[in-house]
């Protein structure tokens, strides 16, 4: 049994099924990269400093502009040529303290960078895996998990992919049969606890919006993720039929992205108001929000008027007289954001 | 499932004349309503004083947080969490910090894991606490309210000491945590555990064997298993109705693999219950904070990350919590920017609070504050 409840896959892990042990290194890392890590910090650490050197200079500018009050011309000159060697002096000591400092950062750079292998693979075992750079997870086939397979012979092309993403079980499945195949997972592979749907925007990509589901199986403790691609006109077969949990979850994603659910017992909104003009968690739905007078509640304001959101108490009377050459339309997009492609 | 009207109050006379009269009606609980616990709303169909039908309406206290994980950077959207369920900010964090974890591969150091344990322990004590305090004081019990405040307000303090927060923590990052543990914090920590199980008996001596407290939560709003895994509900909801289901031992995470501690699971699934099973539960907590304190490492309390973290293109996680009302998880899609593309909230309270028409059909009104108070929601986490 892989273990999709690692909270966390150790770095380098080959499987989720490699314990999460804290103590144990899995794998040395990337000598090169972190040796290149190193000379980065220390040209950044050179850097800094010479910038701290050259933050220092203009304290002696300061002094020489104050220096010509006195009346004496004599005096001032005096003064100058003093702050001048003053200047001079502090400029040097700041190129002195920069070259240490890089001089000093660059010598072990360079003997990282000379001899990293070796050194490298000394210390790489002792070292606890939270000291190592962190080794993102990246995505398997998981064609041969048993719940993958069992649901590939029974529904065959419905399901598109199987993959593992740091131990989590993703499936790819056809909207058409998205409800009969929940149906199957609870029934057939007890995920009888459905852990949540939510939904999801890609408005570059054809059939824009994901559907994602997440259930849970108590006898094999372990979650699936099951996804559904759709767009605004076809809706998803609801799977609250299979988990009564389904109910709210499913409204959540309409309110919040616009997709429809055929068979839902109550597509409504959930959390913003029926009538809300627009789908907020969309990505070209402003974030500011939109205008909440007209386009809202044209029985309230005449066009363009009332409240502007993103202006604070910037209301507007209905029937401004406005000149025709300003443009009427508040700066944020008040219209309805289904038709913009983004 | 109901108890007859007549059995609870003995009286077969009271039921028949005055309740059961066949005229509905339209009653509005909320939003303004104090045992709403915030601003949640319940359309009822009441006949008499029986509830017929229960609608909720919810999303009085909907801000966008998801929308505003997406402006930010990982590291960013930690206080984002704190105001979700604001009751109970380290653990919404240690949420969302483990999911960016997953994410990106950081594995935290021992140290940090034990105080991420003993901050999510106390809050856990303090999230009960105050249910026990509003749902005491919901059914009329009110000097219960003062004592949990009592201990609250130590638990507040320690908080308040480790990150200078009361409520909104912010107390966790990705990678492992900001501050090491303060100096003497630990003792006043342990004073705290070593006062703190005495002072749960005092609750349960108000309450437990109190009759007026059993009259009011003995039968009522039962919960049975079937239902409650139907219906997805998590936390001290599903192990009162007897499911023995604990994040914190099926799917292991921080410290809780390496400290001992038991399930409280309850019997019958009725309001009783689950009001046991949080007590005991506070209990473990107790015991959790204090093997964590004895065990505590030496050590660093942040793991090696990058300055800008950033998800791999297309990678996403799930990543889930027990929190102190119920299953906390996080579901974040990354797309190679130091953003998150898409950051869902499993809400513990939204999906809690999706059962309570099922409790409340055939109840009285009365019952149905108690019925909210048991379910323990927080609007700010419901409508997020």
């Amino acid at each position: 049994m892989s273990e999709p409840s690692d909270p966390k896959p150790p770095a380098g892990a080959p499987e989720a099924g490699v314990p999460a042990e804290p103590g144990v290194s899995v794998e040395p890392v990337l000598d090169k990269a972190a040796a290149e890590a190193k000379v980065d910090a220390a040209v950044a650490a050179a850097g800094s400093e010479a910038a701290v050197g050259d933050v220092q200079q203009p304290a002696a500018p300061a002094a020489d502009a104050a220096a010509p009050t006195p009346a004496s011309t004599d005096e001032a000159k005096a003064a100058a040529k003093a702050a001048a060697l003053e200047k001079a002096k502090a400029a040097i000591a700041a190129k002195a303290a920069a070259a240490a400092a890089g001089g000093g950062a660059a010598a072990p750079a360079a003997g990282a960078a000379a001899a990293p292998a070796a050194k490298k693979h000394e210390e790489d075992p002792n070292k606890p895996v939270w000291e190592k750079d962190p080794v993102a997870p990246d995505w398997k086939d998981a064609s041969d998990d048993p719940v993958a397979a069992a649901l590939k012979e029974e529904f065959g092309d419905a399901i598109e992919s199987a993959r593992t993403f740091a131990g989590d079980l993703t499936f790819q499945v056809k909207r058409e049969a998205i409800a009969e195949v929940c149906a199957s997972l609870k029934s057939r592979h007890r995920f009888t606890y459905l852990v949540d749907i939510c939904g999801a925007d890609y408005p570059k990509r054809e059939p824009r919006f994901d559907v994602v589901y997440h259930a849970y199986s108590f006898e094999a403790n372990r979650r699936v993720r099951l996804k559904v691609v759709t767009d605004e006109a076809t809706p998803v077969p609801s799977v609250s039929g299979v988990w009564r949990a389904a109910n709210w979850p499913e409204r959540e994603a309409y309110d919040m992205y616009g997709m429809r659910f055929s068979d839902h017992p109550d597509m409504t909104r959930i959390l913003l108001w029926e009538g809300f003009n627009g789908y907020p968690l969309r990505k070209d739905f402003p974030v500011e929000g939109i205008d909440t007078g007209s386009a809202i509640y044209p029985e309230y304001y005449e066009e363009t008027a009332g409240p502007v959101a993103g202006t604070g108490t910037g209301w507007k009377p209905a029937k401004a007289p406005e000149p025709p050459a300003a443009p009427a339309a508040p700066s944020v997009p008040a219209a309805p954001t289904e038709k913009q492609p983004s | 499932m109901s108890q007859p009207f007549a059995q609870a109050f003995g009286d077969e006379s009271l039921s028949d004349t005055l309740l059961n009269r066949s005229e509905e009606m339209e009653l509005n609980f909320g939003p303004q309503h104090p045992s709403t616990h915030g601003v949640l709303r319940l359309k009822l169909k009441v006949d008499g004083e029986r509830i017929l039908d229960c609608y909720p309406i919810i999303g009085y206290l909907h801000r966008g947080t998801e929308k505003l994980f997406e402006l930010h950077p990982f590291f960013q959207n930690v206080p984002h969490t704190d105001r979700m369920d604001y009751v109970a900010a380290a653990t919404n964090n240690l949420a969302y910090v483990g999911a960016v974890e997953k994410l990106v591969g950081l594995v935290v150091p021992p140290r940090a894991r034990y105080i991420r344990t003993i901050l999510c322990e106390l809050q856990r004590i303090s999230s009960h606490l105050l249910w026990l305090a509003t749902h005491a004081i919901d059914i009329g019990a009110m000097t219960p309210f003062f004592y949990c405040f009592r201990e609250r307000e130590l638990i507040l303090d320690l908080f308040e000491q480790y990150c200078g927060a009361r409520l909104t923590l912010n107390c966790m990052r990705p990678g492992g945590q900001p501050h090491d543990l303060p100096v003497g914090w630990t003792d006043k920590c342990r004073e705290f555990i070593d006062l703190f199980p005495s002072k749960v008996d005092e609750y349960e001596g108000l309450l437990t064997e109190n009759r007026i407290w059993k009259k009011r939560t003995v039968g009522v709003g039962v919960l049975d298993p079937e239902t409650a895994i139907d219906y997805a509900v998590s936390g001290p909801l599903l192990r009162g109705s007897g499911i023995k289901w604990d994040l914190r031992k099926e799917m292991p995470y921080e410290a809780y693999p390496e400290v001992e501690f038991d399930v409280p699971v309850g019997k019958n699934g009725d309001t009783y219950d689950r009001y046991l099973v949080r007590m005991e539960e506070m209990r473990q907590a107790n015991n959790i904070i204090r093997q964590c304190l004895e065990k505590l490492p030496e050590g660093p309390i942040m793991a090696k990350r990058p300055r800008v973290m950033k998800a791999a293109k297309d990678a996403e996680v799930y990543h889930a919590i027990e929190g102190p009302k119920g299953e906390i998880g996080f579901y974040i899609v990354g797309d190679g920017t130091p953003n998150p593309y898409r950051c869902h909230v499993r809400a513990p309270s939204f999906i809690n609070l999706q059962v309570v028409p099922e409790l409340a059909k055939g109840q009285l009104i009365a019952d149905l504050v108690a019925i909210i108070g048991t379910t323990d929601i927080v609007l700010g986490e419901v409508d997020r």
